[in-house]
């Protein structure tokens, strides 16, 4: 198909479409807004045969998707920012009931102060859900990873929920060329879910969302980190057979000119598509430094990370976000899991730009550093 | 092995629970003194009173409902 | 009134001797039989009945939290209409504190967007599950836990949230107040929820032996006596149109139903005749 030229969350909202989920509760919010109206375009169009509930909070789209996904149908939401936080409760509850839900989440900024733009604080707060998180780059990965996200989600040995993170404004209202797939070709690669573990059947009664005392839980919730793991592979093997049949590959990382490289930066979401360009700058100019992109956040695949950097010298560690007196969460990870010299940035919070000067910058400061976390761009008081 | 979201399949499945182990005092119907109101077999938290009016005491909790909504006295409660 | 012999609510559940709400759920899954989908608010109903790996429950239920029953069986009742099961009663519970204070919002939200549930409030005036906290729902006079009678407070100084009226106000097809003690009122009013079209509301008055203080075997005399002296009426608005279901033939004096319980046994003679003010005006507003 030709491409079109669309924002990310047109492109969500296409493959939303091809998805063809059941039930889709939403509740709008910037920047996620307009996955929200074009749904209910194409709902109100007839071309997505959906129940689309138009819910009261965020708190009861994700209450409603959960119970649409545990009554036995492919469901979709999509939020941001304040209304991820008034979900979090219930993102540990879909984990927990293994629902294989799909969720856009339009990374935004988290009050106070208020702030509508973008950063990935709002995500990386709900990190300890239980749900796969993979951060997309641009749109035609926002369009691709919400068709995979439901193979993963809804793959047997998973069954864990997907959060596909786009970063706010700075792709969700970007317009970039996508090229669209046909519905037989989705139709292909996906098929319609059949609950196997969870529905709501008069005539195969169920109890679901039950009190598990101390003699289950453990084991509850060691069951969700084997699935975890398992969805490490399942991740791969989807983003591999996406790549076969459609000619855009994907795995848990995307790494550029890593392999011979002294300094690896270390990124999520769109802010690699500037690394990538810096690390060419560099490149011309005989530095050695490549891009590790993390596309799965959670799970954390160390593994491959460490594989990836063996080479490398020191890790600049880019953070959207920040984790109050340890640094950017990112960054921590990496500082835990894998064993390389590792330094921190913060940047891009509450909507500023990330421009290839303080990328530059993190460069220099992992040659030459003077502390382990540095906030980049920062405007001290005169 | 704790299935996957801890769902349970089995229906009814606290029927392996027996709760007549709670009861200190047991109802006694006396049947030729009953009048068939049904309130005993209404009233009880544990549906354990079945049509006939037989007490299930493997479940009876001796909650003691029944005796005090039979309109005839037809029920007492006996110390176990 | 037909009285189905199969129990859909199953015995071996934890709910204390006496308790209320398991009558409350047997007579309410009699009256739907079993093409019925529970969801269930956190509370305990939900605590009792679905010990893992054992459930009371014989019908499909699910519980995913608090606050959210309204919202999860909005999300139950599209799934199943997508999946061409439009038949299939959906049923939500909450107690009191799940319905008029931390659920009102998501319930609020379902009742107005006008899906085809029925929700259940089983009120017990408390939140009995944490041990006998003060809830909107907790009335006049009443000592709580967190409410309690002391040398500056004679308890809950507040009257309770009218929710059965606050559902109302969202103009849907039917509302309902009900009693556990009166039984056939009660699956005669959950058969017409579960019949009307559109989203229905039955608030129902469960006495709460531990909650209450008061012998176990008292829990249907109790609510008896609320409506017997008035302190709670028996009535349905079906398509706006307001009905008393039941009407005593003469209220007894509210003392009666106060004194024979320990959360009003401190109230002196000004605030039991405060109460009996109070019944009386709502008793006249309701034409009971």
């Amino acid at each position: 198909m030709a491409k079109e030229i669309m924002t990310t969350n047109r492109a969500v909202a296409e493959a939303v479409k091809l998805a063809k989920p059941q039930v889709v509760p939403v509740y709008p919010i910037t920047p996620q807004t307009t996955i929200s109206e074009y749904l209910a375009q194409f709902v109100a169009d007839g071309d997505l045969d959906a129940e689309y509930i138009r819910v009261e909070s965020e708190h009861s789209a994700i209450s409603a998707t959960l119970g649409a996904s545990e009554a036995g149908v492919r469901v979709f939401t999509a939020t941001s920012s304040q209304g991820l936080m008034l979900m979090h409760e219930i993102l540990f509850a879909a984990a927990g009931m293994r629902a294989p839900i799909v969720m856009a989440d339009a990374n935004r900024a988290i009050s106070a102060p208020l702030n509508i733009w973008n950063d990935q604080q709002d995500s990386i707060a709900q990190r300890d859900a239980g749900w796969i998180q993979l951060y997309v780059e641009n749109a035609q990965e926002g369009f691709d990873t919400i068709l995979q996200a439901y193979r993963i989600a809804e793959h047997e040995e998973v069954m864990l929920p997907v959060m596909v993170c786009l970063d706010g404004f700075i792709l969700t209202h970007t317009v970039e060329p996508v090229d669209l797939l046909e519905q037989a070709e989705v139709d292909s690669f996906l098929e319609p879910y059949v609950p196997k573990f969870a529905y709501l059947d008069p005539e195969r009664p169920m109890s679901l969302g039950n009190f598990a005392d101390p003699t289950y839980y453990t084991e509850a919730r060691h069951n969700m980190q084997v699935a975890m793991d398992k969805s490490m592979e399942v991740i791969k093997e989807v983003g591999a057979e996406f790549g076969e049949r459609f000619g855009r590959e994907y795995g848990l990382t995307e790494s550029y000119l890593c392999d011979d490289a002294e300094i690896i930066l270390v990124c999520m979401g769109s802010m690699a598509s500037t690394v990538r360009y810096v690390v060419d700058q560099l490149r011309e100019k005989g530095e050695k430094v490549g891009l590790l992109k993390i596309r799965s956040y959670r799970p954390f695949p160390f593994e491959e990370i460490d594989e990836i950097v063996k080479n490398a010298d020191k890790l600049a560690v880019l953070d959207k976000n920040f984790s109050f007196g340890i640094g950017g969460a990112l960054f921590a990870d990496l500082k835990a899991k894998c064993h390389k010299e590792t330094y921190g940035f913060i940047l891009g919070l509450g909507g500023r730009d990330v421009i290839p000067e303080y990328i530059e910058e993190a460069v220099e400061l992992t040659k030459n550093p003077v502390k382990e976390v540095t906030w980049l761009g920062l405007k001290e008081d005169e | 092995m704790v299935s996957i979201g801890c769902a349970i399949s089995e229906p009814g499945s606290t029927r392996k629970n027996k709760t007549g182990s709670w009861r200190t005092f047991k109802p006694i119907l006396d049947k030729d003194a009953c009048v068939d109101c049904n309130n005993c077999l209404m009233f009880c938290p544990e549906g354990c009173v079945n049509k006939d009016h037989d007490i299930d005491y493997d479940y009876c909790k001796g909650c003691g409902i029944c005796k005090e909504e039979c309109p005839v006295q037809a029920i007492k409660m006996e110390i176990e | 009134m037909e009285f189905p012999e199969e129990e859909l609510l199953a015995p071996g559940h934890r709910g204390c001797a006496g308790c209320g709400v398991a009558i409350a759920v047997r007579l309410a899954l009699k009256a739907l039989g079993k093409n019925t989908v529970v969801a269930c608010a956190t509370g305990c109903l939900d605590v009792m009945t679905s010990p893992y790996p054992e459930t009371a429950w014989e019908v499909p239920w699910i519980h995913v939290a608090f606050e959210n029953a309204g919202a999860v069986a909005s999300g139950v009742e599209r799934a199943l209409k997508t999946q061409g099961k439009e038949d299939v009663n959906v049923v939500a519970f909450g107690g009191d504190g799940g319905t008029a204070d931390i659920g009102i919002q998501s319930l609020s939200g379902a009742m107005e967007r006008g899906h085809n549930i029925t929700y259940i409030c089983y009120d017990n005036e408390a939140y009995m599950n944490t041990g006998i906290q003060r809830s909107g729902a907790t009335p006049y006079g009443a000592s709580t836990t967190t409410s309690p009678v002391g040398n500056l407070s004679f308890g809950e100084d507040k009257p309770k949230k009218n929710m059965a009226f606050i559902m109302a106000a969202h103009g849907i097809p039917y509302v309902a107040t009900a009693s556990i003690s009166y039984p056939e009122d009660f699956m005669k009013k959950v058969k017409k929820a579960a019949e009307t079209k559109g989203p229905a509301y039955i608030h129902l008055h469960q006495p709460c032996t531990t909650g209450w203080g008061f012998k176990p075997e008292h829990t249907i005399k109790l609510g008896r006596l609320a409506v017997e002296t008035g302190a709670w009426g028996l009535f349905e608005i079906k398509n706006g149109e307001f009905r008393v279901t039941y009407r005593p033939q003469e209220r007894k004096p509210v003392v009666e139903y106060l004194s024979a319980q320990k959360r009003f046994r401190h109230l002196k003679e000004e605030q039991i005749n405060e109460i009996q003010e109070f019944v009386d005006n709502q008793c006249e507003e309701l034409g009971i």
